[in-house]
């Protein structure tokens, strides 16, 4: 299991980028946190979740 | 302006508010604050009052007629850079700060440059793009910084809703996450200033050592 914001979902063995397309998130408006780690966006293509992995993805609104 | 207290006079008012440590710690702070709106120029206004030693304003916009109800201008600057609008205002509140205006679109090829003096970077843009090209920058660049971002705070919806929220190690994210300005929802000064409020406490508890949100 991968918990994604707060949530355990079956995400092992899936790329960043299916989390960010299925959850409809617009990659250009989010940054990524891997294990407390920023993920840079380059990685959101190549990086494979495995078990236990923790991520959170922060999403920008417009308005400041 | 009259009745100007002295430097000194000033630094022994705040060090008997704040306790002379934190004082200390605050002068010693560098903040650089990206994007002077409704949000930036409300934490500017904060730090100005809590003393923190440097701030770095950075935004390419002038005030305009429509901030006047959310950000820290008056009437009469209308038409002025807001970097240095603000930076004029602030010195009227705390007249011995140290302040650098930046009157620059922030983006890759400037960032190092503006920022590189800062302990911690405060993200107040309003568009979401540039707020995430901000962030992402910082946090995959600068190991040392601490980054204080906001996220959702239009509307007329309850305050009670925007929340800290301690995201990695060193960035910390403010706002309610959802609240997007739009054509019905506007930014209303109250619920702006509240969460500028919260990315300005935010910074004062990293200067103090407090790291939860």
């Amino acid at each position: 299991m991968v918990k994604i914001n707060g949530e355990n979902l079956e995400y092992d063995g899936k790329k960043v980028i299916d989390y960010i397309k299925e959850a409809g998130f617009d990659k250009s408006k989010i940054a990524v946190e891997l294990n407390e780690d920023i993920l840079p966006k380059s990685e959101y293509e190549n990086r494979i979740l495995k078990d236990g992995d923790v991520v959170e993805v922060v999403n920008f609104v417009g308005g400041g | 302006m009259n009745n100007v207290p002295s430097k000194e006079e000033m630094y022994e008012a705040f060090a008997d508010r704040h306790g002379k440590k934190l004082q200390d710690k605050l002068l010693n702070t560098t903040v650089a604050i990206c994007g002077l709106g409704g949000l930036g120029s409300n934490i500017a206004v904060s730090l100005a009052r809590l003393g923190v030693g440097k701030l770095i304003l950075i935004d390419f916009d002038k005030v305009d007629i429509t901030n006047l109800h959310r950000q820290q201008y008056k009437a009469g600057q209308v038409g002025m850079e807001k970097a240095f609008a603000l930076k004029n205002n602030l010195l009227e509140i705390s007249p011995y700060i140290n302040i650098d205006s930046f009157v620059e679109k922030i983006d890759e090829s400037n960032m190092d440059r503006l920022l590189k003096p800062a302990d911690i970077i405060c993200e107040a843009f309003d568009n979401p793009v540039n707020k995430a090209m901000l962030v992402n920058y910082v946090l995959e660049n600068y190991h040392s910084k601490y980054l204080v971002a906001a996220s959702g705070m239009a509307g007329i919806d309850s305050t009670n809703s925007i929340k800290t929220k301690k995201i990695g190690e060193r960035f910390y994210l403010c706002g309610d996450g959802i609240s997007e300005v739009g054509k019905a929802e506007g930014l209303f000064s109250s619920r702006v200033m509240a969460c500028a409020a919260h990315e300005a406490h935010m910074v004062l508890r990293i200067i103090a050592g407090e790291l939860n949100a």
